[in-house]
């Protein structure tokens, strides 16, 4: 499949699903920039490739750069917002390089699409989809070892000795014979002048000595020491603040603006009006809040949208029953619904989500002679380049960005219209460049700007036969499509089914011999911006899919577990999965009793992204509808675990990140407008809350899959079905809020 | 002119008396360590010590410190007990995002002074106001643990 990227002024993207890129095994194809001799990298790459190479330093291709003090730096493609990919990037490295993983540094990678490209995008660079570790496997291992050869070949060299005689061990080459050995550094000059081996022999899973071990992360002294560079705490000599008053509707415009008591107030600098609303400059960030606070706004709203929640879904449940567009279609669902005696039915109901990533959105930018550097938390370089090179009529190779750590994420800074980019843009635009600008969302601003994960709503149906098993099996999803108007589109949207609205839904792992599944997209009606939210589709698919299965099973009087199993006949690894769970979980044992509550097990199966998760959910039910989350058990296939411990924290952040969702998760509007705004009104899951987690990760040889997401989609459904087995009421809309009170 | 002592040193500022000590500490003294997450005391990524306690510093103004001992994550490892909460969080591997985690140490370093042996009870008192996105909350219970029994 040919990948093309044009360069226009929005840009478009055309390859296949992340999916299906891994099928065709694309992940395989290298995209190593090695230049035919070393020495012949150029200004080598830095933070925003500003670092210069010292001269000693070896530099043989884009990933890794060895310094004469035995420092190996591993340049990193991918955002760090959490998941530990700058951990797992550098694990590849110096799996394959045999180094001292205490001298191994990690810099972000600048904005070069050319060298840095995500393997499953195409031609463009940026984070997402829990592809990082996926697509860099082969790549990264292969510019590890590139450079071990040419150290080798160095150090064979100048003790003349052969090659083959010579280990690699922790940053050391040694040759037993002659009793010599050399650090990285003393070697890294001679390394430099060789040519780059252009297919250097990789190792033996079996000789694996950091791969699949327990690493220290490279982000843990700099975050537990204030000393990390986040995006929030950029100063740059000159630098304004600039806070924006927003519109209190969607499709909403500022009409008129009264800025003399903020243009009063000290340390304020500018007002201008911009696209999306009014923005203060001041010199310090409170200057600029108390300014914007201040603004006096007359919004014409007369093209803003005006929903709300409840209608969206009253609505949704109108479209429900009526057929939508076929996303897959197994042998005739319709026909068996038709004739069969036993037919199970339900209806879903998920709501709009926030990311809420703790560091609100933000962006630095300053003009210079150059063309424009960004300083953010950098999700999707190739993206935003193309977004503010239009903005500002540049070529997007002059749109330099310094990708810092990002303060949470799951997925609001890989936003497919460059939305707060393009605002920071327009006020440094609107000012002429005259100063360097932050731009700093308040919380406020950033609950309430939209692209949430869509609203959706699930009606399924399912026909059984006499021995309760699933005859046929017919789902309508409705929700707004996330893709459609974005550069993806052309990609990801075939027929008017988004890809991303039915994952997890048209790939359902169990045997069902008619399957049907359909869709119907909101967007012509609904004008909320919306957008991949951690685990995207699986965010909504999962609980429908999973909680469905649970009633299938009840009403067939099977053990969940088994119930599935019966079902997953054709797939091994989701059949280990749920077993391994199962197991860890003492499944078949009874809960402890506990005095005044009842205690309840939950189970649930989702793959996303390539891996499968599995988790046991076990809740304690009191008479009055409260309860509480004691344990959760998971399980996972990720193929290869690079790095076990971040894949056990991604796992146990997933499931904290889904807890907040399951438990009180959710933007609601009233008339068109947000209702929530802050943490007192979208609460998130606190210490109290969180239940005790352990985390198994099946072995495994297959290639590695991502984790960063697919620890999130099993946990409400698990949750729900606990609290059934509990003896609590079918929770089948999220959050679950007061749902269980009397 | 408003003077008190940051992490040991005398300060002084123009800032006006209303300031958040957040704003000050950050765009006023330069130390990007104590962050800003809501602005309204609800999710502690801004706390610092005031006289040894922990206080949300978005919702703490400057007229309150007037005279008194401001502490924040820049200076915390140069105490014991500061500073054996970093080694806890580091050999565990507590962090993701960051961005909240200044906020967590220092809630655990003022819970450790005043409770060197707590259990998850206190624990849970103590971190309640700290909110982790990344849900960390795991390993941030753990590591307090771990800290005590390298304190004891």
């Amino acid at each position: 499949m040919e990948h093309r990227i044009t360069m226009n002024d929005s840009i478009r993207i055309e390859n296949l699903s992340r999916r299906d890129f891994l099928k065709q095994g694309g992940g395989l194809t290298l995209a190593l920039v090695l230049p035919g001799v070393a020495a012949a990298a150029g200004a080598g790459p830095g933070i925003a490739g500003t670092a210069p190479v010292v001269s000693g330093d070896f530099s043989p291709n884009a990933f890794v750069r060895i310094g004469s003090d035995d420092t190996v730096t591993v340049i990193a493609k991918h955002l760090e917002m959490g998941q530990g990919t700058y951990t797992g990037l550098a694990t590849l490295v110096a799996e394959e390089l045999d180094a001292d993983w205490s001298r191994v540094v990690v810099e972000g990678a600048p904005a070069d699409a050319g060298r840095y490209n995500n393997l499953f995008w195409g031609p463009a660079q940026g984070t997402g989809g829990s592809t990082a570790i996926a697509n860099s496997f082969m790549q990264l291992r292969q510019a590890g070892a590139a450079a071990r050869a040419m150290l080798v070949t160095a150090a064979a060299a100048r003790w003349q000795v052969s090659a083959g005689d010579i280990v690699v061990r922790d940053g050391v080459l040694s040759h037993a014979a002659s009793g010599r050995s050399a650090r990285f550094g003393e070697l890294a000059e001679a390394a430099a002048g060789l040519p780059v081996p252009a297919a250097p022999m990789l190792k033996d899973p079996s000789a694996f000595r950091l791969i699949g071990r327990h690493l220290p992360r490279k982000d843990s002294l700099a975050k537990t020491t204030g000393k990390a560079m986040f995006t929030q705490d950029v100063r740059l000599p000159g630098m304004l603040v600039a806070v924006v008053a927003h519109a209190p509707r969607f499709g909403a415009a500022v009409r008129a603006v009264g800025d003399a008591r903020t243009r009063a107030l000290p340390g304020v600098v500018e007002v201008v009006r911009i696209p999306s609303g009014v923005a203060v400059l001041a010199r310090d960030t409170w200057s600029a809040r108390k300014g914007r606070d201040a603004l006096e706004i007359e919004w014409d709203e007369s093209a803003a949208w005006r929903g709300s929640s409840d209608a969206l879904y009253a609505r949704y449940r109108e479209l429900a029953a009526t057929a939508g567009a076929v996303a897959r279609r197994e042998g005739d669902a319709e026909a068996e619904l038709g004739k069969a005696a036993t037919v199970i039915e339900a209806e879903f109901m998920l709501p709009f989500l926030a990311h809420a990533a703790m560091e609100p959105m933000n962006c630095v930018i300053r003009l210079d002679k150059e063309g424009c550097e960004v300083w953010n938390g950098e999700q999707f370089q190739t993206g935003d380049q193309h977004a503010l090179a239009a903005l500002f009529g540049l070529k997007p190779e002059q749109v330099r960005l310094n990708m810092l750590y990002a303060g949470g994420s799951f997925g609001r800074r890989a936003n497919p219209h460059s939305d707060y980019l393009l605002e920071a843009g327009q006020i440094v635009k609107a000012i002429d460049g005259r100063a360097p600008v932050k731009l700093v969302w308040m919380r406020e601003d950033d609950m309430r700007a939209g692209h949430y994960r869509p609203l959706y709503l699930h009606r399924i149906r399912a026909a059984l036969d006499r021995a309760g098993r699933p005859l046929a099996w017919s789902q309508r999803i409705v929700g707004q499509s996330i893709i459609t108007g974005t550069a993806f589109e052309s990609v990801m949207v075939k027929d008017g089914i988004d890809a991303t609205s039915v994952e997890g839904a048209t790939n359902l792992p169990y045997a069902v011999p008619n399957l049907q599944v359909e869709l119907h997209t909101t967007n012509a009606e609904v004008k909320v911006p919306v957008q991949w939210w951690r685990s995207v589709g699986s965010s909504h698919t999962g609980f429908a899919t999973e909680v469905f299965l649970d009633e299938l099973a009840a009403a067939a009087g099977t053990d969940p577990v088994d119930y599935r199993l019966a079902l997953l006949e054709a797939h091994p690894r989701h059949a280990a999965v749920l077993r391994l769970v199962a197991d860890k979980a003492g499944w078949k044992t009874p809960l402890a009793p506990r005095e005044g509550v009842r205690r309840g097990r939950g189970v649930a199966l989702h793959e996303s992204f390539n891996t499968i998760v599995a988790q046991v959910a076990e809740v304690s039910l009191t008479a009055d509808g409260s309860y509480t989350v004691d344990r959760v058990v998971c399980a996972l296939d990720c193929g290869v675990a690079v790095n076990p411990d971040v894949i056990r924290a991604q796992m146990e952040g997933g499931i904290g990140f889904a807890l907040t969702a399951a438990l009180a998760g959710e933007i609601t509007f009233d008339d068109g407008k947000v209702v929530q705004s802050n943490f007192h009104d979208y609460t998130m899951l606190r210490i109290n809350q969180m239940p005790k987690i352990e985390v198994h990760i099946v072995p495994s040889a297959e290639k590695p899959t991502g984790v960063g997401e697919p620890g999130v989609p099993p946990l409400a459904p698990a949750l729900v079905n606990a609290l059934f087995a509990a003896g609590g009421k079918r929770i089948r809309r999220l959050p679950i809020g007061d749902q269980l009170k009397a | 002119m408003i003077e008190f002592i940051l992490n040991g040193q005398p300060v002084s500022t123009d800032l006006p008396a209303d300031t958040p000590l957040l704003w000050a500490i950050r765009d006023g003294f330069g130390l990007s360590g104590t962050k800003y997450g809501c602005g309204m005391g609800l999710c502690g990524a801004c706390t610092v010590h005031l006289e040894g306690n922990a206080v949300r510093s978005c919702s703490t103004p400057l007229s309150a410190v007037a005279g008194k001992q401001v502490g924040t994550i820049e200076s915390l490892g140069e105490a014991r007990v500061g500073a054996a909460v970093q080694a806890a969080w580091q050999k565990l591997d507590v962090v993701q995002c960051g961005y909240c985690q200044s906020g967590q140490i220092m809630s655990a370093v003022a819970l450790l002074r005043a409770n060197p042996k707590p259990d998850d009870g206190d624990i849970d008192a103590a971190m309640g106001g700290n909110l982790c996105r990344c849900a960390t909350y795991v390993r941030i219970r753990a590591a307090i643990h771990e800290a005590a029994r390298s304190l004891a």
